[in-house]
């Protein structure tokens, strides 16, 4: 066998440690093993451990994160389809910050592949790849990846716990394992004697995991079915606990203000006015802004407004048509990439009818709906950290270094997210609170943001802009050449996390452009970075977000320019290209009963996008009500290649869907003085119940490799929108949001 | 100064200037912390609680101005005993991340209270100060009508 299936081989072994009272399994670490953060005696065996035994029961310890998406409850699933044990009988804990969590599937995505068109060994050198994921710490909640990361692994430790618990029964009944069968967390012998798993536990500890087979599709009692999610009672009671819930003994509260001339330092403040104000006890400079630290949040947001900032400039452009014109300038450079360059893009071919359009899209925040925070606790030699985050060992190295501490002496408590889309996988939350926290030793302090100062200090969705050109022969497409202009995400993003800005092309920025299934035969898509420092970040869905927009929106023009029906258009070059993606839009077609027709008042618009490993179909529509226009349904198809919960499938594609819509209605983000315009949400709306479609989804299983569900559902939503807008009133709007060109419902 | 409230049945006695929000001190005072902060303005619906049954923002209402009983998520119902209202989200897995859907619940509880079959245009009336960026509204919507015809079978 090659070196790389080698190694991808063995980062799949599975293997067992004993715990104080029972035993835990994981995973195997290829070659330097990463050291084991839940069992660190030194000569033990190493392993990152997703499974704990004990007397209380069975615990999956889940390095990946809970914002919503649904992950605690899939890969408890896919544990315990394995293990057979109750998925309600599974309690799932967020594993701390280690090595031997890094997110295998992640840097498979760097791969300069279009993903959707990749052969078998493509996709096996992606998951060699994987294991350079531990090189950076890489454990990341994000990309859409938490389910191609745990499919295999957590089923893995599922069958292997299960194994090696009928091992432990087969010795103590002196059987063998073979005639040994499991149900509802027990071993159970041939006679009916019944075993609970946490009666062998500890037996289980000393025996060598058997080699396991995993499971045919067709046995699975839970994967593929709609499941209770493990966090919904305590998500429906207010007793699930979020970073900002964290109540520690004496604990004190913090607010801030930072510069908000964007990158701006303070040349100096005047605490006199706050020091005496009721609640106060302690007023902390951050370098860039200032905290005060008081009795409770409300108290500590009075006496930090009250303070006099003499607030230093921004080094970046005053305003948003200077930023846009540093973007454009940008057109005017050297490409970055040209990931997609096949046929000849030159002239178009002899009798074609040509077509171009610029587009914008503007910087956006994530508004989660839980304000940024942490909580710290300094005690000289150690640091705690409580949040909500996406990237637990980067949260662990930034606050060390703040703290003048080993990585080794700060512990990271992950809490649920109230929304994360990318901002949690930032570190200034849990820095701020650590600044504050080395003040004060010994005092718990929990740092909150104030909605104003989360929505102008956010790391933005970049602002940008593209310029395609194409030609349309006969009813088809025969030239596309598009041109996408932004700061680059990933290099400020990878900077911060790791203090390196990855050189050569830029995949992500060119993400749901460059890798969209259609067969067009002279096909270019180049980008371009714009050299602008104004914090950007990965927000949900990132290059696609934008991207999606500018492709469809032109494939939406060319139907239009070629004098066809724009699903029909679509399909036609799509299928010759990928049957999944063809079959997505066969299926919003058909669920939408869509004719190409509407009657007067109401529009119908088709968007389409590749992202993620998955292709996504919507099919929009909006109406006409006295001069108002409601988004009024929706038809949503997608093909992830197995759907492992259908339930959180169909929430993730219409909450991606509403975060897509919220952003092509209403959301911009705009700068003057070099600070942030929009300060809550009534400058910053989002859809609500009575904006929000009736939606339909249906779930198709047939593509080849294993694509995700958070992010693609968001991408399609505004070409979708944009395209109904089109068909309702003969307006091509090209920026968005859309508000600006239509009376929207708001 | 002192000032004496009755939050889901029981009394308690705060002493802080009047003009603290509600929000505040249920959460930071009290330790009722599933009552959430979102945008501090009355523009998200996150901090929505009952006085004397009616939903209102908690982040507008300050300690002196509390005219009645409170009651929070907590008092509606526990994991142990939930609320029709609360069951029906668990029913209809509407939570994704679940920071709204405090708010949502006591909204919602409010408008059956006084409306025990809204239209699906009440529904809108009555919620769409709520906010939820994880776009959860077609399940809310299903949940709020399976509980209101939960409620006239009772």
């Amino acid at each position: 066998m090659s070196r790389l299936g080698t190694i991808a081989r063995r980062t799949f072994l599975i293997g067992s440690v004993a715990i104080v009272g029972g035993v835990a399994f994981g995973v195997y670490t290829l070659r330097k093993p990463a050291p084991n953060p839940l069992a660190p005696t030194e000569g033990e065996t190493a392993l990152n451990p997703f499974i704990l035994i004990d007397r209380q029961g069975v615990t999956l310890i889940s390095p990946r994160a809970e914002m919503g998406q649904g992950v605690h409850t899939t890969w408890a699933a896919l544990i315990a389809e394995e293990l057979d044990v109750a998925l309600q009988d599974v309690r799932v804990l967020h594993g701390p910050a280690a090595k031997a969590y890094y997110n295998t599937a992640m840097m498979a995505d760097i791969l300069p592949n279009k993903g959707y068109d990749i052969s078998g060994f493509q996709h096996a050198v992606g998951e060699a790849l994987g294991v350079l994921g531990k090189l950076v710490n890489l454990q990341i909640t994000g990309g859409s990846t938490s389910m191609k990361d745990g499919f295999v692994r957590m089923r893995e430790a599922g069958a292997t716990a299960r194994e090696t618990l009928k091992q432990a029964a087969a010795n103590r009944l002196g059987l063998s394992r073979d005639q040994l069968r499991t149900e509802a967390g027990q071993v159970i012998a041939p006679d009916g004697t019944a075993l609970p798993y946490s009666d062998l536990a500890a037996e289980a500890a000393d025996i060598d995991p058997p080699a396991v087979t995993l499971r045919d599709a067709r046995e699975w009692q839970l994967l593929g079915k709609s499941l209770p999610r493990v966090d919904m009672v305590a998500k429906s009671t207010g007793t699930a606990e979020f970073g900002i819930d964290i109540r520690l003994p004496g604990l004190k509260f913090a607010a801030l203000r930072i510069n908000p001339h964007l990158g701006g330092s303070m040349i100096g403040f005047d605490p006199s006015s706050a020091i005496d104000m009721p609640g106060v006890e302690r007023i902390v400079d951050l370098g860039n802004g200032v905290a005060v630290v008081a009795r409770n949040t409300w108290l500590a947001q009075q006496a930090v407004d009250a303070i006099e900032v003499d607030w230093d400039v921004s080094p970046n452009p005053p305003d948003t048509d200077t930023v846009f014109a540093r973007i454009a300038e940008a057109f005017d450079t050297d490409e970055n990439s040209a990931m997609r360059d096949t046929g000849d893009v030159g002239e178009p071919p002899e009798g074609a009818t040509e077509l171009s359009a610029e587009y914008r899209a503007p910087y956006l925040a994530h508004a989660t709906m839980e304000p940024m925070n942490a909580t710290a606790l300094f005690t000289g030699n150690a640091l705690e950290i409580w949040c909500g985050n996406q990237s637990p060992t980067f949260q662990q190295s930034t606050c060390a270094e703040l703290a003048g501490l080993d990585p080794d002496a700060v512990k990271i408590h992950t809490t649920f997210m109230g929304g994360g889309f990318g901002r949690r996988g930032e570190l200034d939350f849990a820095a701020y609170a650590t600044k504050i926290a080395i003040q004060m030793p010994d005092v718990p302090v929990q740092l909150t943001w104030s909605r104003e100062e989360d929505m102008t200090h956010d790391f933005y969705r970049p602002g940008a802009m593209a310029r395609f050109r194409g030609a349309v022969k006969d009813g088809k497409a025969v030239m596309l050449d598009g041109r996408i202009a932004g700061q680059s995400a990933a290099r400020q993003a990878m900077n911060r996390w790791i203090g390196l800005p990855p050189a050569g092309p830029d995949k992500i920025h060119v993400d749901g452009a460059f890798n969209q299934p259609f067969a067009i035969p002279n096909y270019r898509v180049r980008g371009y970075l714009a050299d602008l420092g104004i914090p950007v970040g990965f927000w949900r869905s990132v290059g696609a977000s934008f991207n999606g927009f500018f492709h469809d929106t032109f494939i939406d023009e060319m139907a239009h320019a070629a004098g066809r029906d724009p699903l029909d258009f679509r399909l036609e070059l799509v299928e010759a290209e990928h049957a999944p993606s063809a079959a997505t839009l066969k299926a919003v077609r058909d669920m939408s009963g869509w004719t190409g027709k509407t009657p007067d008042g109401v529009g119908r618009g088709v968007g389409f996008t590749y992202s993620f490993g998955t292709p996504v179909a919507q099919v929009i529509e909006v109406m006409d009500e006295n001069g108002t226009i409601r988004i009024s349904k929706a038809w949503i198809a997608c093909d992830m290649g197995i759907a492992l919960d259908r339930g959180i499938v169909e929430a993730q594609m219409i909450g991606g869907m509403v975060y897509g819509l919220s952003a092509a209605c209403y959301e911009e983000i705009t700068f003057a003085d070099g600070a942030v315009e929009q300060r809550n949400f009534p400058d910053y709306d989002a859809i609500r119940m009575h904006t929000a479609p009736i939606t339909e989804v249906s779930i198709l299983e047939t593509n080849t490799y294993m694509g995700g569900a958070g992010e693609p559902g968001t991408p399609p939503a505004m070409p979708a929108l944009g395209n109904a807008l089109f068909d309702l009133t003969g307006t091509r709007a090209r920026e968005l949001p859309f508000r600006k060109t239509f009376d929207l419902l708001i | 100064m002192t000032t004496s409230l009755t939050i889901n049945g029981t009394r308690h006695q705060v002493d802080l200037p009047d003009d603290v929000p509600l929000l505040w001190v249920l959460r930071d005072e009290i330790g009722l912390t599933g009552t959430k902060f979102g945008c501090g303005v009355a523009a998200c619906g996150a901090c929505t609680v009952q006085i004397d049954g009616e939903a209102v923002r908690s982040c507008q209402v300050t300690l002196s101005d509390v005219w009645g009983d409170v009651t929070t998520i907590e008092g509606l119902g526990t994991p142990d005993a939930m609320a029709t209202i609360q069951q029906a989200w668990v029913d209809h897995q509407v939570a994704q991340c679940g920071y709204c859907q405090s708010g949502q619940i006591m909204q919602a509880a409010a408008l059956l209270a006084e409306n025990p079959d809204p239209t699906d245009t009440e529904i809108d009336d009555a919620m769409q100060g709520n906010l939820c960026r994880c776009g959860t509204y077609t399940r809310i919507r299903a949940a709020i009508r399976a509980a209101s015809a939960k409620m006239k079978e009772a």
